[in-house]
């Protein structure tokens, strides 16, 4: 064999803290290596044409790069050694940069132990293989879990795209958090006339099959061939029959459920449809308070039902779709601000949440658009918003910025300004963020043109005096404390990861961070991949953000989605298990282990032995470890190779 | 007012803020709250946060001499609402600890004379003397007649024993008092000789 | 039902300013079975003047008292003071701090052998005995009046230290007063600071804090405030002529310790719970006692 060693500066990234020739010229003298040299930087244009001059001059037949982790570069390692005609397995990597350089300041011991990388590398580079991956054929349909405004969009840019889409929303009706706004930011937008449309489209597009009141039980299988079942819970309506007429929501005696679409600021029938403009415009009976599913004693919405589409037998159903590709759109939730006991904890009629205050000012909304405020009904005349409430707050574990708080409050400080011309509004805020387009001005405008009276400093504690809330505040610019007699406090309540997310993360095999948001490929240049193959991000359950940013991702998760499933075929990583039959005993340990079920038994003359699913191995190397035999081995990753590593390690 | 000059900052008085109050000021983000629920911020020269942000520049002098870190009462409404869970009540009881070190508060500070006066009777008898605390800190503070008004009620309703009860071990109380009072006058002397050595001020 | 030994740290105010808190709460312990055996020949745990001129010194003057308690065997300490509480209790913590404990030892030059935990007496028979078993011993519910809880700053904050009850919305005060048949009050102002430290020093100061309370009791339709901290006591009670002076109020509004209304429901003689030691008269409040709203009017 002929290998070919190139030692990557990165700048002065590796080349600070490593003595890079030195590396270079150690390498020389390795078994099988023909060539060895350091370069500025491997992964820049002449770096890699470099590497294809080396391959052919030389006649090397292959190649280790030490520079930075292969999650970084390894593609293009690969690439650039099979455009110089070899097999684009026949590369390894040395990770000189994250696990030498950037960690250590010695320069004689980086050198050292970058040296040993390098061998390392060379070692296992003389046991590679050529490996020659399959073309699977792709299932052309994506699933997308959540009907919010990021999931919608994904939705319908990949039918827009040609491609059949199977939406998964939970709750009744699609729309999300944005169905419960009121207007939007910076543009006063009214939401659901931006939104409406929208949800529409979804229903109306042929390519979309829309489930919702349902929820993902499982998903197996792999990129561009995933088996997903699909749970439709019963909403005690069959909605093939239901006309949404609403004659049932009218009729229904109890009328004191609470109203999830409303936040409980007004109350609802047991049997309701969630707002008007909900898609699909059908009822559902909430099991918890419906008379007749609690005691049997009632009955009134299946003797007014005109379509005769109640039932209170149904029960909850499971359908199996095929897919090539996931789009996660799940959003967010607000936190339970009741942990700020020094605001009441909810014991204080008139202290509200940002969202309920967007139900009483849509004219949608309990109230019909009238700020009256829950206690009794009176319009409030002085009003607080408190920001970060569940947001850069350590004492409750939620160190991060919400994100869209500062924006929402300028805007329900601007629309309080007008629905009450002579109220006045108070914010109390640490730092205003808002860099979006147009957003600073907003915020300007809330308190210039709209004379919201804007204080740096955070609340203490709030004391209910007579029909009144003490509001307890700092204004730190002034260097004082301040009162304020309020009559409604708006608490601007941070959000979290929608709930049940990380289950969803686990049934999807995705990553999530130790808040539940759904990691991403990477930080910067994969923000709608994961590291799953076929399992794209939309939306705030990456992480918080706006409608517009929302929308983006989610455009940017279908044009993923499109682009992987815009061929017939995708080719299968060939770095998988394979069975040495003659040496398997059929003990089960690996199809015990394998967490994607791609081992099973098989009957061969008479004998168990294992056998792999290529298509659906992950490479994850669980059944090589596992096997007491040495019978099952990971191509790329074989025990030999693993050995060769060790010993190349120990023996310097 | 004049201007803080950042590079001269006491960061050794920062560091030693930070070591006796086991607290990391740093942590703090100014957000306000401390100074938001303070029930005595009306009788401070400066607020609680901007206490925290003095102490995080290093301004020593700005802060020891300050009327706040004299009148707060411990009451731990700043220490339970911080969202950085900084103990701010430990933190400025720190400062008031340097501040009396440093001999700032003056003979005129009731609130120091008061602990004085307090202190003084558990010295003398292992037990506090109220009847003789309000003496001594009238004659300290020369506020013969605050509080008069209330001690006739107080005297008739038995509330107020003339004689304090002394504990037996009135002696190793005194003990206790007698060797805190020899470790501050040692650390004063060290302090003395290193104040030769040029250090970084803040004015 | 099993009794409840702890050692007990009366406190200085026990024999002056507070004696009456001292003898209801001996008289209330004795009838729920808790028994109190008194720390011999303790001292002052130093108060906030200990803690505010030195934290070594402040412990030493507490370390002392844990060391004294370690003759009779008993390692929990109970205490009716939140003051004492508070200071003593933030002894034991800091002594776990590396190098803490040295440095108090040098000054008490007692190192102390065993662990030890201090509590309120609040805590002991909220947590202990429980609201229900208190209610059990009620011979005479305490019907008719309208009391405001108060708890003061310091017997449950930072709640992540002290540990007992909500340290934003303390209810131990509410529950009790309710089991002895009291019509509670929603008070919103139960933790907020009276200024106890500040009292002797600037009276001001107290009048300003004390004022906004007693005001609020009153605009509530409080008959009655009831406290468990004897700083919080003698502000409201000794110093309420101060604070209607200083607002141009003229409140009379009687401030019990809960454990003198604990005795009066219990039918525990009068002498014991030193009621006749009360600043503001609590004579029109207790005669109505056991009447409704219409009977007390009459």
């Amino acid at each position: 064999m002929r290998i070919g060693v190139f030692i990557c500066h990165c700048g002065s990234n590796i080349a600070g803290t490593v003595d890079v020739a030195q590396v270079a010229a150690n390498a020389a003298k390795m078994p099988d290596v023909a060539f060895a040299v350091d370069t500025m930087y491997a992964c820049s244009e002449p770096g890699q044409q470099a590497i294809e001059e080396a391959v052919k001059q030389h006649k090397l037949t292959g190649v280790v790069v030490a520079s930075c982790s292969p999650r970084m570069h390894e593609p293009t390692f690969r690439r650039a050694v099979e455009r110089a005609g070899l097999n684009r397995y026949m590369i390894e990597m040395a990770n000189i940069r994250e696990q030498v350089s950037w960690i250590g300041k010695d320069k004689e011991a980086n050198t050292r132990k970058a040296t040993d990388l390098v061998h390392m590398a060379v070692e296992k580079l003389r046991l590679n293989r050529v490996l020659i991956p399959k073309q699977i054929p792709v299932t052309r349909k994506v699933l997308v879990v959540g009907g919010g405004v990021a999931g919608i969009q994904a939705a319908l840019d990949c039918a827009e795209g040609g491609m059949e889409v199977v939406m998964v929303e939970r709750e009744p009706s699609i729309g999300g958090k944005m169905s419960k706004l009121d207007k939007t930011f910076p543009t006063i937008d009214c939401s659901s006339c931006v939104l409406g449309p929208k949800m529409v489209d979804v229903a109306q597009n042929d390519h979309i099959d829309l489930f919702t009141y349902s929820e993902v039980e499982s998903i197996t299988g792999y990129v561009g061939n995933f088996e997903v079942t699909i749970r439709k819970k019963a909403p005690y309506v069959d909605w093939e029959k239901c006309t949404g007429c609403g004659i049932c929501t009218e009729k229904c005696p109890n009328k004191k459920s609470f109203d999830r679409h409303n936040e409980g600021m007004g109350t609802t029938t047991s049997i309701n449809i969630p707002f008007p403009q909900a898609i699909p415009k059908k009822a559902t009976i909430n099991a918890a308070t419906c008379r007749k599913l609690v005691d049997g004693k009632c009955g009134v919405c299946a003797k007014v039902c005109p379509s005769g589409a109640i039932n209170y037998e149904q029960e909850d159903e499971l359908v199996t779709v095929k897919v090539g590709a996931v789009v996660a759109a799940t959003g967010y939730d607000f936190m339970d601000w009741t942990v700020y006991r020094e605001y009441g904890a909810g014991r204080y009629k008139d202290v509200i949440t940002s969202l309920q205050y967007e139900r009483l000012l849509s004219a949608s909304g309990p109230t019909e658009g009238h700020i009256k405020r829950p206690s009794d009904g009176k319009e409030p005349k002085n009003i607080v918003f408190i920001q970060c409430v569940g947001s850069r707050d350590v004492s409750i574990g939620r160190p991060y910025c919400s994100g869209f708080c500062c924006m929402y409050t300028a805007k329900q400080a601007i629309l309080t300004k007008d629905h009450i011309p002579d109220s006045q509004s108070y914010v109390f805020y640490m730092d205003i963020r808002s860099p979006g387009k147009a957003y600073d001005e907003f915020t300007r405008r809330a308190q210039e043109e709209y004379g919201a009276q804007y204080l740096r400093g955070r609340v203490s504690t709030i004391v209910p005096l007579g029909d009144k809330l003490l509001v307890r505040g700092a204004d730190t610019l002034a260097g004082q404390q301040v009162e304020i007699e309020a009559d409604l406090v708006v608490l601007a309540v941070g959000g979290e990861a929608a709930h049940g997310a990380p289950q969803l993360a686990e049934k999807l095999r995705i990553s999530y961070d130790s808040y539940g948001f759904f990691m991403e490929g990477h930080v910067k240049l994969k923000p709608v991949e994961t590291n799953t193959a076929g399992v794209f991000l939309a939306g705030a359950c990456q992480g918080l953000k706006d409608i517009p940013a929302s929308v983006a991702q989610g455009s940017a998760a279908a044009a993923k989605a499109l682009g992987l499933l815009s061929k017939d075929t995708l080719e299968s990583d060939p770095q998988t298990a394979s069975v040495d039959l003659k040496r398997c005993v059929g003990c089960g340990k690996c199809w015990n282990v394998c967490p994607f079920g791609a081992i099973r038994e098989m009957d061969m003359r008479g004998q168990i032995k294992a056998e792999v699913l290529e298509a659906v191995c992950q490479g994850c190397g669980l059944c090589n470890a596992t096997c007491p035999q040495g019978a099952i081995q990971l191509s790329h990753f074989t025990d030999n190779q693993v050995l060769a590593e060790v010993e190349a390690l120990c023996r310097c | 007012m004049e201007p803080i000059q950042l590079g001269r900052g006491d960061t050794e008085f920062i560091r030693k803020v930070e070591e006796e109050s086991r607290q990391v000021v740093k942590k703090c983000y100014q957000c306000g709250n401390c100074t938001a629920g303070c029930p005595m911020s009306f009788s401070y020269d400066y607020t609680a946060n901007q206490l925290m942000r003095l102490i995080q520049l290093g301004q020593r002098e700005r802060v020891l001499k300050s009327r706040a870190v004299w009148m707060c009462v411990t009451c731990e409404t700043c220490t339970t609402r911080c969202p950085n869970e900084i103990d701010v009540a430990r933190v400025l009881d720190v400062c008031r600890h340097m501040a009396r070190k440093a001999g700032y508060g003056g003979v005129f500070n009731n609130m120091r004379v008061f602990a004085d006066s307090f202190l003084q009777t558990v010295r003398w008898n292992g037990k506090s003397h109220e009847l003789g605390l309000m003496a001594l800190f009238k004659m300290r503070a020369m506020k013969p007649f605050s509080d008069l008004s209330l001690a006739p009620s107080m005297l008739l309703k038995g509330k107020l024993p003339y004689l304090p009860h002394r504990i037996k071990g009135r002696s190793e109380v005194a003990g206790i008092f007698k060797r805190f009072s020899e470790q501050q006058l040692k650390e004063l002397h060290a302090q003395t000789t290193d104040d030769k050595k040029p250090a970084g001020g803040d004015k | 039902m099993a009794e409840k030994t702890f050692a007990y740290y009366p406190g200085c105010s026990g024999a002056g300013t507070s004696i009456e808190y001292d003898k209801s709460n001996r008289a209330v312990c004795e009838e729920l079975g808790i028994k109190l055996v008194d720390i011999p020949d303790w001292n002052c745990c130093g108060s906030t003047p200990a803690h505010q001129v030195d934290h070594v010194l402040s412990a030493a003057l507490g370390a002392r008292n844990f060391a004294q308690a370690e003759q009779l065997g008993l390692d929990t300490i109970i205490t009716p003071c939140p003051a004492c509480l508070k200071n003593q209790h933030n002894a034991l913590e800091h002594m776990e701090e590396p190098g803490f404990a040295e440095r108090v030892n040098e000054l008490t030059r007692r190192p102390l052998t065993r662990k030890h935990s201090i509590k309120s007496v609040l805590q002991v028979i909220l947590e202990d005995i429980t609201p229900e078993e208190v209610a059990k011993h009620v011979k005479t519910p305490l019907s008719g009046i309208k009391i405001v809880p108060y708890y003061g700053c310091l017997m449950n904050r930072p709640g992540k230290s002290m540990k007992f009850d909500d340290d934003e919305n303390p209810m131990a005060l509410d529950r009790l007063m309710a089991a002895i048949g009291c019509e509670v009050l929603d008070f919103p102002l139960k933790q907020d600071c009276c200024g106890g430290a500040a009292g002797v020093a600037d009276n001001k100061v107290t009048s300003r804090l004390s004022g906004r309370h007693l005001q609020v009791a009153n605009h509530l339709g409080a008959d009655a405030m009831v406290v468990a901290c004897p700083l919080c006591q003698m502000n409201m009670d000794m110093r309420q002529a101060q604070a209607n002076a200083y607002y141009g109020t003229s409140i009379k509004l009687p401030v019990f310790y809960y454990t003198q209304l604990m005795g009066l429901a219990f039918g525990i003689d009068k002498s014991r719970l030193a009621l006749n030691k009360l600043i503001v008269d609590p004579a029109p409040v207790l005669a109505k006692i056991g009447k409704s709203a219409e009977e007390a009017q009459a």
